[in-house]
């Protein structure tokens, strides 16, 4: 019997002790009629380890093999063979929510360590354990500006039409329920920035926050500085969506303006997390010291034992559902436990020199792959405004058959943004962002030029 | 066991894990970043060598308690072995660098392990469709009462304002019906650990949007009058939600469709086996009867007459609730799901509900044997089941906390304590069925050790652990003086 080791010589001596003659005796308070037997004809027969292993073998082996330029949300990077190493031990991957401290020391130091990356990452005073992803996250942000801006009596939030449309869409269904409106601010069409222009019409009037997102989903780095001040001029709290390798270039978010960003979450994928057709992810959330009782999730803190040795444990769980129930910050139970120790390890493998290096070679290597494409007849860049690590390409024919076309060749050639954008300007129906990332050789960048050169020949 | 330092502890300015990242990139490259946006002084991470990142990280593991190598018997936590075959076939190369977004043309492997464990999932629970989607059981829960406010407000009926919960439930039902949208109703659990059924009939009404429940309950019991429980609210104009935490109790023995549930959620970490990785990442499936298939959340796999697979997405399922994450939650999780699913087949799964109850109502009266005391004598356990030790806190001055902290002396992971609420000085104790009996005899010795412990010295089952890296932790000095990141 797979995964469980009784012998009939066990079965029946357990059977002895409770007092059954049979397995099924111990479901009598269950009405017969409601009983699953014969219900199950649908469910294959079990296989063995080889036989699963063989068949997902196969299935995995169908997907693999194409060179792939698309980020989006989602970037390839080189992950050290230590990082998963690690993060798979059975001390790790087996062990659950450390409810008892004493015995989930491993878990909670790394939690505390994790805390305090993601805090020196984007200059901010305090970091939750990690939430589901990235977009999730943005939903518990706006949730907790709510509560956190106590001069806003709106439930309305400012996010801007460059934001990741995933994001907007998940944020949006998980907060329309309790009557929160996302407020959409339009971007310039010629920079591909959320210009200061946009936000004017919504001067003097009650939104509890702005989101801005840097980089943007086109990869267009927006002015924080400015959009930041405007919005606590205006009573606004500020909601960053940042990506974290960028971090090591860009201006963190606790440094925006004159007094930062209020709220800082996004995908931590970049951080030592495979792509994995799009999770398990980790979204990591960080906020202002005094917003931090009105922050969902997990938090570590530390402390001494009785003999005032250092150690660490859960804290702030009045805040959490398994104690305040109905009044709790989120319904949040877990956090995504394996994929932050996996980042935490990542992190702490590559240091401050080797994540600026990592996001140096995405920058350069995207500049590069721009240029390439660019030289094409008919391929320009969408927008003006300086990019991190992804650029949005405008083609002379329509980017979904393009698309499809280099797909053939095994190139993965970038999302199209006809289905999202197409509406805002017609440019953007024939546009594609494309990503590139340390991993992607000289070679690959030029695969990906001849390949559309041809397709577009 | 000796204190840890911390990773940014070990850090000396100039070290690095050199080979881990690409050589430094020339600053001209950089130039096309303007310098107001740059950053100006590098973040203060650890500057350490590789092995000691591998060296600190691998010291820290061994501080935890864990399946692998511990008896984990944590109630309504399912800690059951994690087949580590499910973990290397997840991380095949073709499925870890498969981008979420990468054309069906080059995710046609990965779709169809999805398609078909939409298909196992809809089998094993008698529902009529399913979505992977949902992230954790929390996020499930979330989808699934919002989805019966989807199907209430499709039909003009917005009446419906309050959700009914059984007091036992888990606090992540209350938080889930506030998040969407909804006031809670409670509803009382009779002293056999059954949902008083007269109050609720009292307390369905018009008003009433859906009951969310869990069967078996919190209290480690079938809820026998569950086909009474579903006709009422029902009757009322209600949904029936059911919290699949314990999925394992019943699984291929009973299924929540054939009891009358419209919508469910699965913690594939518990009952499909995959890893509870120090709290997560888990993932919630929902799956739904005849009238809410509408507004499953998406993206979900489908098959198209030829065979081959595509995605189903909000473009075609106009109605659906939408996205709970940015692609399409967490795939990597789902593929161990899939290969558990698969190693078990029709009659694994059947087994897991019968050999979990085994191995819970062993447990329970090998432990009444020795001095325990059940909170519901006259029940049968499910897969988990609830004993008190209000008379020991009582006569002994020895609460369920010091016990627990004492068992983790013995090698033992304690059970859950003190939930559900309504039991006094409990322990919530869910054995699985991948244990050897062997396993659990010991864990009776213990519990048998400790009982007389607590009977003749007292403290030193009050003063425990004694054994763990840390002893008692001032969990009140950590919520006054907030230190929840280090500084030099």
């Amino acid at each position: 019997m797979p995964y469980i080791p009784h012998t009939p010589d066990d079965v029946r001596a357990m059977l002895d002790a409770i007092g059954a003659d049979s397995i099924e005796d111990l479901f009598d308070e269950i009405p017969a009629h409601l009983k699953a037997a014969g219900k199950l004809d649908a469910l294959p027969e079990g296989l063995s380890e080889m036989e699963v292993t063989r068949l997902m073998n196969d299935r995995a082996a169908q997907d693999a093999g194409a060179v792939s330029f698309i980020g989006a949300g989602a970037y390839q990077h080189h992950i050290p063979a230590a990082v998963w190493e690690i993060a798979t031990r059975g001390e790790f991957y087996t062990a659950y929510t450390p409810y008892q401290a004493e015995a989930s020391q491993g878990t909670l130091q790394v939690i505390y360590e994790f805390q305090t990356l993601m805090t020196r990452l984007t200059a901010m005073d305090v970091s939750n354990a990690s939430v589901y992803d990235g977009a999730s996250g943005l939903a518990e942000a706006v949730l907790m500006s709510l509560r956190a801006n106590r001069k806003s009596k709106s439930r309305k939030v400012l996010v801007p039409n460059a934001l990741n449309p995933r994001y907007t869409a998940a944020t949006n269904a998980i907060v329309e329920n309790q009557n929160v409106a996302l407020q959409r601010v339009d971007f310039d069409v010629a920079s591909g920035q959320t210009p200061l222009d946009a936000l004017q019409g919504f001067e003097g009037q009650d939104y509890a926050a702005l989101v801005i997102s840097q980089p943007n989903y086109f990869g267009s780095l927006e002015e924080v500085d400015a959009l930041t001040d405007w919005a606590h001029a205006s009573g606004m709290l500020v909601i960053a969506v940042v990506n974290p390798t960028s971090l090591a270039l860009l201006t963190p978010p606790g440094e925006w303006g004159t007094q930062g960003a209020d709220i800082v979450v996004g995908e931590g994928q970049p951080l030592g997390v495979p792509l994995s057709s799009g999770g398990p992810y980790f979204g990591f959330m960080c906020c202002k010291q005094k917003h931090v009782r009105q922050m969902p999730g997990r938090i570590i803190g530390r402390t001494v034992d009785l003999e005032g040795k250092q150690g660490f444990t859960l804290t702030l769980q009045a805040r959490e559902q398994h104690i305040r129930r109905s009044k709790a910050t989120s319904n949040i139970c877990t956090n995504q436990g394996l994929a932050m120790t996996a980042a935490t390890i990542y992190t702490s493998l590559l240091g401050p020199d080797g994540l600026a290096s990592v996001a140096g070679h995405c920058h350069a290597n995207t500049q590069a792959l721009a240029d390439k494409l660019t030289a094409i007849d008919g391929v320009e860049r969408a927008f003006s405004a300086p990019t991190f690590h992804e650029v949005v390409l405008t083609l002379p024919k329509p980017a979904n058959q393009v698309l499809a076309a280099l797909a053939e060749k095994d190139v993965l050639g970038g999302v199209s943004l006809a289905n999202d954008y197409g509406m805002v300007s017609p440019k953007l129906e024939n546009a594609i962002l494309v990503n590139a990332t340390e991993v992607h050789s000289d070679a690959d960048l030029d695969l990906f030029a001849a390949a559309l050169k041809e397709v577009l020949a | 066991m000796s204190e840890t330092q911390l990773i940014f502890q070990l850090s000396q300015p100039g070290r690095s894990a050199v080979s881990q990242a690409p050589k430094p990139v020339a600053d001209d490259k950089l130039s096309a970043i303007p310098a107001h946006l740059r950053r100006k002084q590098k973040p203060g991470l650890p500057e350490v060598s590789e092995l000691q990142v591998v060296r600190h990280y691998t010291n820290l593991s061994s501080k935890n308690f864990a399946i692998d190598k511990q008896f984990y018997p944590l109630g309504s936590c399912t800690m059951k072995y994690n087949p580590r075959g499910a973990n290397r076939a997840a991380m095949l190369p073709g499925f870890l660098n498969r981008h979420p977004l990468a054309p069906e043309s080059h995710s046609q492997g990965f779709l169809s392990c999805m398609f078909e464990l939409q298909n196992f999932l809809k089998e094993v629970t008698g529902m009529k469709g399913v979505s992977l989607a949902p992230m954790a059981g929390a996020q499930g829960e979330f989808a699934g009462v919002a989805m019966i406010r989807a199907y209430h407000e499709a039909r003009g009926d917005d009446a419906r304002t309050e959700i009914l919960i059984p007091e036992a439930a888990h606090g992540t039902n209350p938080a889930t019906a506030v998040m969407c949208g909804y006031k809670v109703r409670e509803v009382p659990v009779g002293k056999d650990g059954d949902v008083d059924l007269e109050a609720l009939k009292q307390a369905c009404g018009p008003q009433t949007a859906g009951l969310m429940m869990t069967n078996p309950s919190t209290c480690g019991v079938f809820e026998r009058q569950i086909e009474a429980i579903a006709k009422t609210v029902h009757e009322a104009g209600g949904l029936l939600y059911y919290d699949g935490a314990n999925l394992n109790a019943i699984l291929g023995k009973v299924r929540p469709g054939d009891m009358g549930f419209d919508v469910i959620h699965m913690n594939l970490h518990k009952t499909f086996a995959t890893p509870h990785g120090g709290g997560g990442p888990g993932a919630g499936p929902v799956g739904v009867s005849e009238r809410l298939l509408p507004y499953l959340p998406t993206p979900m796999a489908g098959q198209r007459d030829d065979g081959s697979y595509h995605w189903v997405d909000t473009d075609t399922l106009t109605t659906s609730i939408g996205h709970m994450s940015a692609f399409m939650g967490n795939a990597g999780v789902l593929l161990r799901a899939y290969f558990y699913a698969r190693s078990l087949g029709r009659e694994g799964m059947i087994r897991v509900g019968e050999y979990s109850t085994l191995a819970a109502n062993y447990l329970l009266k090998r432990l009444e044997a020795v001095g325990c005391t059940a909170a519901y004598p006259e029940r049968r356990a499910s897969h988990e089941f609830i004993l008190t030790f209000a008379k020991e806190a009582k006569e002994w001055g020895v609460t369920a906390m010091d016990i627990a902290k004492r068992l983790l002396d013995y090698n033992q992971h304690a059970p859950t304590t003190y939930f559900p609420l309504l039991v006094p000085e409990c322990f919530l104790i869910e054995p699985t069925e991948t244990e050897t009996k062997e396993a659990l005899d010991a864990f009776v010795d213990a519990m048998a050790a400790i009982l007389d412990e607590a009977r003749n010295q007292p403290e030193t089952v009050k003063e425990a652990p004694f054994t763990q890296p840390v002893r008692r932790l001032d969990d009140v000095k950590a919520a006054r003086e907030l230190d929840l990141t280090w500084s030099e």
